[in-house]
Parts: structure tokens; C-alpha cells; sequence
């Protein structure tokens, strides 16, 4: 168990180790996702007050889909040199290699939440009225459940040639739940405060989603990295 | 007789059982187009369109069904990693998916009369609707490229996966959109709307039964075809080896 968390915090320690040398996952994402919201203020005028209302939706889409660059990236960059193969042959738990690659892309995710999130909010005039602890943790749990998902079906999809055509195909359709999860919480606690008990629900919707896929992805991440 | 056959490596024939089942259903789907049609009195209120029910329904249940049978061949591939079975959920799930498009497409012809709207974004709908991404998805992830035992254990994986998401995708729907159809038609006898006639319940059930078999014979039917292209697979390989050598 030690040493699962060891290899674990290690193979995390160097995705992100690399990416503070090269810099390359985040920039990308967040510049990714400022491209989403200026895309998103052409096609939603900001200075309409209905706007209010789609905010919730856009931190979710802008979320996933700037996470997905780096989920893609995540295990593509490990095919150079076979490092995959490396990690495989080390003695080590394939869980491990899952576990470390949750944790590196969720820093990665939060990092590009953690700037785009308040972008979003100053370029479409959004005053934060609703309760900040309770958003922030549904940011956190909404994530989770998203990386953790994403992380294993990237593992999945780097099989094959084409992965970057894969895998938003295979991960859309399972993340669903989670996806309306945090839509609707998000929107509660940012939109109308007053239904709070409706949001802590969600969250328990999210809570139980993560907590069955985190186990289930944790268990078949080994079929998925055989050889 | 052992239930699953999985010599791959001879030619295969067809079975006696294969035989039964395409004669039997065969006169069991006229049965059935002749009790939804004719037998069945018009529903009042929806009118003929009410028709569609008996093979919607039917529908809908074989589509389930073939994504179990495929979530329990993707298990036992996994533990027992024998091809037939990665070739039985992969079939199931072709299978699944043509039923699936049947359910979405004979739904919106129902729901406009019934509901006077094409879609609703109703929990049973939008969870067929993911479903069917999913199995899209699965069968893309059959269809990539590399070895087939790489290929069948990534999409039993996969296949595992999303059986598991289908309840809480529908949990997730039914909780976001709460503001159900105020009329749930009978589908089955004990949801609300009043029941269904007896000759409408005994419709229903011989064309779910039917429906049922028909998909016994697709999936032997795909099988069957699945065999043969390893077979020839394996004869382009030999004769190759001999251009070769």
C-alpha cells in the first residue's frame, strides 16, 4: 500500500516536474480556454443580463474541454521512447501509474481553473453573490470525478493510433452524470442561493459518481496498460 | 453439446439450434405483426400511432438486454480471455446499437402524437440517447487498430464501464429534469396511466418475446460471420507464410 502511494507520488512528481520545466500542458489550456470565452462572448452577448444564466454551463465546458488537451496529452507523451513500457516493467502496481497521473492532471486542471474561472467572471461582468466555500467545492469534486474518468479512458484510447479522435468520443458519453452534476450544482450556488439543499444533493450525486468509477478505474487500469 | 462453441479454429456450420430458432421466429414475428395490427384494438385516445408501443417497448428490452449480455461476456473475457466471448459481446453490441436506433427513432414518431412534441429530454430518452453514444463509442474502440486481444480487452474494459454509468445516468437525468410527463403511458401494466387491456398486455408480451428471439438469431447469425472472417483471416495468413516460404 506504502509503496503504491510512493510510485504514485512519484510518477506525479514527474509529470509535473516536466511540465514546470517546459511549461507546455498548462500554457496550452489556458490559453485554450481564453479563446472559449472570447468565442463564448461572441456568441452570447455579455452585456445581456440573461447571460447570468449560462455562466454555470460555460466554467463546466470550458473545464472539459481545456482539459482534454492535457488528458490527451498525458499519456501520448509517455509513448515517446516507450516510456508507457518503462513504467509497465517497473515494480510497481499499475494502479500506481493511474493514481499518479489523477493527481498530476488534476493539479494541471486546477491550476487552469484556478485562472480561468475568475477570467470568465471579470469578462462577463458576473458579481459573486452565491456561497464561495461550498462552489469551490464542487469545483474540487466536479473536477475529480472528471479527471479521474478522463485519466483512465486517455490510458484507454493511447492504444491507438488515433487517440485524439477517441478519446472525446468515449469520455463525453460516460461523464454525463457528472457533467449535469455540476451544471445543476454550480448553477444552484451560483445563480439561486436559496435552493442550497438541492445542490449539497448534487454533490452527493457527484460524490457517490467518483466514488464508484475512482474505485472501478482504479481496479481495470491494469487490463488497460497490458501489453 | 457445450452451450458456447469456442473451437475458432475449424470452419464453422451451423447448428441445429440455429436452425429452430430462425424457423420458429420466422412465424413468430407475422404472430406478432398480426396481434399488433389487427389483433389489438386502436388505443382512444392516441389512435393508430399507438401501434408503435408494441415494437417500441420490444425494442427498448432486447437493447437492454444486449448490453447486459455484453457488460457479462466483457467480464468473463477478462477472466477467462477466451475470443469467443470478446466475439459474443461484440456482436451483442452491434445488435444493441441497431435496436437502440430502432427505440430512438420509432420514439419521436410516438412521442409527436402522444406528447405533440418529437423530443423530450425526459430521463428514459436522453439515457437511451447516451447509451447510444456509448455503444457507438464501444463499438469505435472495437474498431481501432492493433491486435484483437489488445482491441478486446480495451473494449471490455470499456463495456464494463459503461453498463455500470447506465443507472447513475439516468438517476442524474431523472433528477435534472423533475418536471416529468404529466401522463406516464401504461408501459408494462404496473406504471400509472390506467394499465394496458389484456389483449394489448398479451401484444405486448409476445413481441417481447419475439423480439427477444429474433436478437437469439441475430447474434448467432453474427457470430457465425465473426467466425468466418477469422477463419479466412487465418487462411490468408497460412497462404501468405506459403508465398512467402
Amino acid at each position: 500500500m506504502n509503496n503504491l502511494f510512493k510510485a504514485a507520488f512519484i510518477i506525479a512528481g514527474k509529470d509535473l516536474y516536466s511540465e514546470w520545466k517546459t511549461k507546455q500542458v498548462v500554457t496550452t489550456m489556458l490559453i485554450f480556454s481564453g479563446l472559449v470565452i472570447v468565442t463564448f462572448s461572441f456568441a452570447f452577448d455579455p452585456s445581456n443580463n440573461a447571460v447570468r444564466a449560462i455562466i454555470p454551463g460555460l466554467i463546466w465546458v470550458i473545464t472539459i474541454f481545456a482539459s482534454l488537451l492535457g488528458l490527451n496529452r498525458s499519456f501520448l507523451s509517455e509513448t515517446k521512447n516507450d516510456n508507457l513500457y518503462g513504467m509497465i516493467v517497473s515494480p510497481t502496481d499499475p494502479s500506481s501509474i493511474y493514481l499518479g497521473k489523477v493527481m498530476a492532471n488534476f493539479i494541471f486542471v486546477l491550476i487552469v481553473q484556478l485562472i480561468s474561472i475568475p477570467v470568465l467572471f471579470i469578462l462577463f461582468n458576473f458579481r459573486f453573490l452565491g456561497h464561495l466555500p461550498l462552489f469551490i467545492c464542487v469545483v474540487l469534486i466536479g473536477t475529480f470525478g472528471f479527471i479521474s474518468v478522463g485519466t483512465f479512458l486517455a490510458g484507454l484510447s493511447a492504444n491507438s493510433r488515433s487517440s485524439e479522435m477517441l478519446l472525446p468520443i468515449i469520455l463525453f458519453p460516460i461523464v454525463s452524470p457528472i457533467i449535469i452534476a455540476a451544471v445543476q450544482a454550480t448553477r444552484i450556488l451560483l445563480v439561486d442561493v436559496e435552493q442550497i439543499a438541492s445542490a449539497i444533493s448534487w454533490m452527493q450525486l457527484m460524490g457517490a459518481y467518483n466514488v464508484i468509477f475512482f474505485v472501478l478505474c482504479f481496479i481495470l487500469f491494469e487490463y488497460v496498460l497490458e501489453v | 453439446m457445450k452451450l458456447i462453441n469456442d473451437d475458432l479454429t475449424s470452419i464453422p456450420k451451423e447448428t441445429t439450434l440455429h436452425k429452430v430458432l430462425i424457423y420458429l421466429s420466422i412465424p413468430m414475428v407475422l404472430v406478432a405483426l398480426y396481434l399488433a395490427f389487427i389483433y389489438t384494438p386502436i388505443e382512444v385516445k392516441m389512435g393508430i400511432v399507438q401501434k408503435i408501443f408494441y415494437f417500441h417497448v420490444a425494442s427498448a428490452w432486447v437493447a437492454f438486454l444486449a448490453f447486459f449480455i455484453v457488460f457479462v461476456f466483457s467480464i468473463m473475457f477478462l477472466s477467462k480471455r477466451k475470443r469467443i466471448y470478446d466475439v459474443i459481446a461484440g456482436v451483442s453490441a452491434e445488435i444493441g446499437v441497431v435496436y437502440t436506433i430502432i427505440v430512438l427513432t420509432t420514439g419521436p414518431i410516438w412521442g409527436r402524437s402522444a406528447w405533440n412534441t418529437w423530443w423530450s429530454w425526459e430521463p428514459r430518452l436522453t439515457t437511451t440517447l447516451i447509451l447510444l453514444f456509448m455503444y457507438i463509442a464501444y463499438i469505435m474502440i472495437r474498431n481501432m487498430d492493433g491486435a484483437w486481444e489488445k482491441k478486446g480487452r480495451l473494449a471490455s474494459v470499456f463495456g464494463i464501464i459503461s453498463f455500470i454509468n447506465v443507472p447513475i445516468v439516468f438517476m442524474s437525468i431523472r433528477w435534472w429534469n423533475s418536471k416529468l410527463h404529466p401522463v406516464v403511458f401504461g408501459e408494462g401494466a404496473n406504471e400509472t396511466g390506467g394499465g394496458l387491456e389484456p389483449s394489448m398486455l398479451f401484444a405486448l408480451i409476445f413481441t417481447v418475446i419475439t423480439m427477444t428471439i429474433v436478437y437469439v438469431v441475430f447474434l448467432q447469425k453474427g457470430i457465425y460471420i465473426e467466425r468466418l472472417k477469422i477463419q479466412a483471416e487465418r487462411l490468408k495468413e497460412k497462404f501468405q507464410e506459403k508465398l512467402a516460404g
